[in-house]
C-alpha cells in the first residue's frame, strides 16, 4: 500500500493537469462557435464548452474512457469498428514479429558468444545498426515485400522483428557471459564439453538476463508493428486507426489507440514479468 | 570478453601462434588479393549460370570470412596492432557483405525497384548531396537536436524536483518507467496536428520520446552517491545546493549518459516517423516516405545512410562526451 499510494498521487495529478489543458486548448473553438453566433459567454459557459465536443483539441480523459468502453466492450469483436478487432491485429504482428527476434537474437547471441569471429565482427555491426533509425526503414521495407509478393502479416513482422532482436542479442550474449571463471573452471574439472556447459551453465545462468531483455524487447517490438502498419496506409490495426484519426481530425480515436496501444504493450510486458517469476522461481533464482 | 579471458589463460600456448612469423601475414594479403581477383572476373564475366555464380558467391564469402577468421586470431605485442586488428575485423565483415551485396545484385539481375546496388546508392548519395543536406538540416539540427535539447533539460529539470521530495520521486519512478515502455511514437499524429506540419511539431514528438528515458535514468542517478559520502558533506557543513552540485550531480552522470544515449537513437526516429504524418515538402521521413512511393529507392537507400552515419555520429559524441565526464567511473577505466 506504501508503495501503490504515491504512484496513484501522481497519476491524479497527470489527469488533472490534462483536465487544466484540455480545457485551456478546447476553449478557441467555443469562443469561435460564440464570435460565429455573435452572443457573449461567461467564463463558466467557456469552460462548459469545452468538455463533451465533437472533436476537440485535446479530448477529456472521460471522453477517451468513453470512447474505450464504447469501442472493445459494447461492439462485437468481428467488427471493423472494435478497437479489440484492431488490437488483435497488431497483436499478432508483434507476437510473430517478436518469436521471429527473439529467437535471432538468442541464435546469434549464442555465436557470438562461441565464435571470437562473429564476435570481433558481428558485434560492432549489429551495435552501428541500432544507430541507424530502423523505423525509417520500414515503408522501405513493406513497399519491397509487396512488390515480392510478400503481404499481410509477414511484413510487419518483419520490422517487429528488426526491432526486439537487438535487446535480446545484447541481453543474452551478457547472460550467456555472466558466469564466472570459478565456474567455467569447476565444469573444466568434471571434464565437460562445450555442449555441456551451455546447457548446464551457461543456459541456465542467462535466464535473468534474458527476461529483462525479453521485456524490452516487446515493448520496441510493438512500436514496431504499429509504426509498420502507417506507410502502406494499412485499414487495419491501432496504427491504421492512429493514421485514419489524424486524416479525419478524430482525435478521440487516435487517442482511444494510443490508449489501447499502452494497455497492449503493458499487458504483454507483464505477461513476461509472470513468466519471468515463474521460471526463475522453478529454479530457484529469485532474488 | 570475460569468456576469452578465462579460456585464453587455459589456451595460452595454442593462442600465441599464428601470426608470429612474417610469412603468414603475407599469406593473409595474397589470400586478400586472390578474393578479390576472383570477386574481379565474376564482375566481368557476363553470361554465367546461376548455380556456378552462386557457387563463386559462396567461395568469396567463405575466403573472406577465413581470412576475417584469422585476422581475429592474431595476438599481436604490440598496442597499434591490437587496435588495427580490432578495427579491421568488422571492417573486412562490412566490406565483405557490401562485396557479396553488389555481386549478387549484379549476377541475379534483381531489379534497382527491389534492392539497388551499392554502387548506385553511392552515386546516388554524390548526385543529390544538395538535397540530402537539406533534408538532414530539416530532420536532423532543427527537428531532432532541438528537441532532444529540449527533452533532455525539462527531464533535468523535472529529475531535480522530484528529487527534492521522497514521495513525489516513488510516484514518479514506476509511472516514469511505464511510459519508457510505451509506445510513445503514437503521440506523433496528435502533435503534428497541435504544432503544425514544420520542424516545431518534429522537435514535439522528439521531446516527449526522449524525457522519460532521461528523467528514470537522471532520478535513479541521482540517488547514486553512497550514504557515507552525503555524511561527509554534511561534516564539510555543506548545504543542499553544494551536495548536489559536487556530488550527487557528478555521481549521477554514468546513469544520466546511460539514458542521453538511449535518447540519441531514440530523438532520430522520432523526427523521422513524425514526417509521415505529414511535413513540408523537405525532411528525411518526407524523402522516405515520397520516394519509395516513386520506387526510387536508391534515394531511400542514400537517405538511410546519411541517417545511419549521423545517429552513429550523434551516439559517439555523447559516447565521447561520456568518457571526457565519468573518466573516474570503472567502466571507462577498465579499457586501457
Amino acid at each position: 500500500m506504501r508503495s501503490v499510494y504515491p504512484v496513484l498521487v501522481v497519476i491524479a495529478g497527470i489527469v488533472a493537469v490534462w483536465y487544466a489543458a484540455a480545457i485551456w486548448m478546447n476553449t478557441t473553438w467555443t469562443l469561435q462557435q460564440a464570435e460565429r453566433a455573435e452572443t457573449q459567454l461567461s467564463v463558466a459557459q467557456v469552460v462548459a464548452g469545452s468538455f463533451g465536443q465533437e472533436r476537440p483539441r485535446l479530448p477529456m480523459p472521460d471522453q477517451v474512457v468513453a470512447e474505450l468502453w464504447e469501442t472493445t466492450v459494447e461492439r462485437k469483436v468481428t467488427s471493423k469498428r472494435s478497437l479489440i478487432f484492431h488490437a488483435g491485429i497488431t497483436l499478432s504482428a508483434t507476437l510473430a514479429g517478436f518469436a521471429i527476434g527473439a529467437g535471432l537474437g538468442i541464435l546469434l547471441a549464442v555465436g557470438i558468444v562461441h565464435s571470437r569471429v562473429m564476435d570481433m565482427s558481428v558485434m560492432p555491426w549489429a551495435i552501428a545498426s541500432q544507430t541507424i533509425p530502423i523505423l525509417a526503414i520500414a515503408p522501405m521495407i513493406i513497399v519491397v515485400l509487396n512488390s515480392v509478393g510478400v503481404q499481410g502479416l509477414l511484413p510487419k513482422a518483419v520490422i517487429s522483428a528488426y526491432l526486439s532482436f537487438f535487446p535480446v542479442v545484447v541481453g543474452m550474449v551478457k547472460g550467456l557471459r555472466s558466469p564466472d571463471a570459478m565456474q567455467l573452471d569447476l565444469l573444466k574439472t568434471y571434464s565437460a564439453n562445450r555442449a555441456q556447459g551451455f546447457w548446464k551453465l551457461r543456459l541456465p545462468a542467462s535466464l535473468p538476463y534474458l527476461f529483462a531483455s525479453l521485456k524490452i524487447g516487446v515493448a520496441a517490438s510493438l512500436v514496431g508493428a504499429i509504426v509498420a502498419e502507417l506507410p502502406t496506409g494499412a485499414v487495419r490495426g491501432l496504427g491504421a486507426r492512429m493514421l485514419t484519426g489524424s486524416y479525419y481530425g478524430q482525435t478521440i480515436q487516435i487517442w482511444s489507440a494510443l490508449f489501447m496501444a499502452a494497455i497492449v504493450a503493458a499487458f504483454l510486458v507483464g505477461l513476461i514479468g509472470v513468466l519471468q517469476r515463474a521460471s526463475l522461481a522453478r529454479m530457484g533464482m529469485v532474488r | 570478453m570475460k569468456f576469452f579471458a578465462s579460456g585464453g589463460s587455459i589456451f595460452a600456448n595454442k593462442k600465441e601462434l599464428p601470426f608470429s612469423s612474417p610469412t603468414r601475414e603475407t599469406w593473409i594479403v595474397v589470400g586478400g588479393g586472390i578474393c578479390l581477383g576472383v570477386a574481379g572476373i565474376l564482375l566481368t564475366l557476363p553470361g554465367l549460370g546461376t548455380a556456378v555464380s552462386i557457387v563463386l558467391l559462396v567461395g568469396v564469402w567463405a575466403t573472406l570470412w577465413w581470412q576475417n577468421a584469422r585476422l581475429a586470431n592474431w595476438q599481436p605485442k604490440a598496442r597499434w596492432q591490437v587496435a588495427l586488428r580490432d578495427v579491421s575485423v568488422p571492417f573486412v565483415f562490412g566490406v565483405t557483405l557490401l562485396l557479396l551485396w553488389e555481386l549478387a545484385v549484379l549476377k541475379f539481375e534483381i531489379s534497382p525497384v527491389i534492392l539497388p546496388p551499392p554502387s548506385a546508392i553511392a552515386t546516388r548519395l554524390f548526385a543529390a548531396h544538395n538535397m540530402l543536406w537539406q533534408d538532414f538540416v530539416q530532420t536532423f539540427i532543427k527537428g531532432a537536436l532541438t528537441g532532444y535539447t529540449m527533452g533532455v533539460a525539462a527531464a533535468f529539470a523535472v529529475a531535480l524536483v522530484a528529487d527534492r521530495s521522497d514521495f513525489l520521486r516513488r510516484g514518479l519512478l514506476p509511472v516514469g518507467n511505464f511510459m519508457a515502455a510505451l509506445p510513445i511514437i503514437g503521440t506523433a499524429p496528435i502533435l503534428v496536428m497541435w504544432f503544425g506540419f514544420d520542424w516545431h511539431s518534429k522537435a514535439a514528438v522528439v521531446v516527449v520520446m526522449v524525457f522519460f528515458p532521461v528523467l528514470v535514468n537522471t532520478v535513479e542517478g541521482l540517488r547514486a552517491s553512497a550514504p557515507m559520502q552525503r555524511d561527509l558533506m554534511q561534516t564539510y557543513g555543506a548545504g543542499y545546493g553544494q551536495t548536489l552540485w559536487k556530488l550527487r550531480v557528478p555521481a549521477a552522470m554514468p546513469f544520466v549518459f546511460t539514458g542521453l544515449k538511449i535518447a540519441t537513437t531514440l530523438a532520430l526516429i522520432g523526427a523521422i516517423v513524425a514526417e509521415f504524418f505529414g511535413s513540408p515538402i523537405k525532411g528525411m521521413g518526407f524523402r522516405i516516405s515520397t520516394e519509395v512511393g516513386r520506387l526510387a529507392l536508391d534515394m531511400v537507400w542514400a537517405e538511410i545512410v546519411v541517417a545511419a552515419l549521423a545517429g552513429s555520429a550523434f551516439y559517439g559524441a555523447i559516447a565521447l562526451l561520456e568518457r571526457v565526464v565519468t573518466f573516474w567511473h570503472p567502466s571507462q577505466r577498465a579499457r586501457g
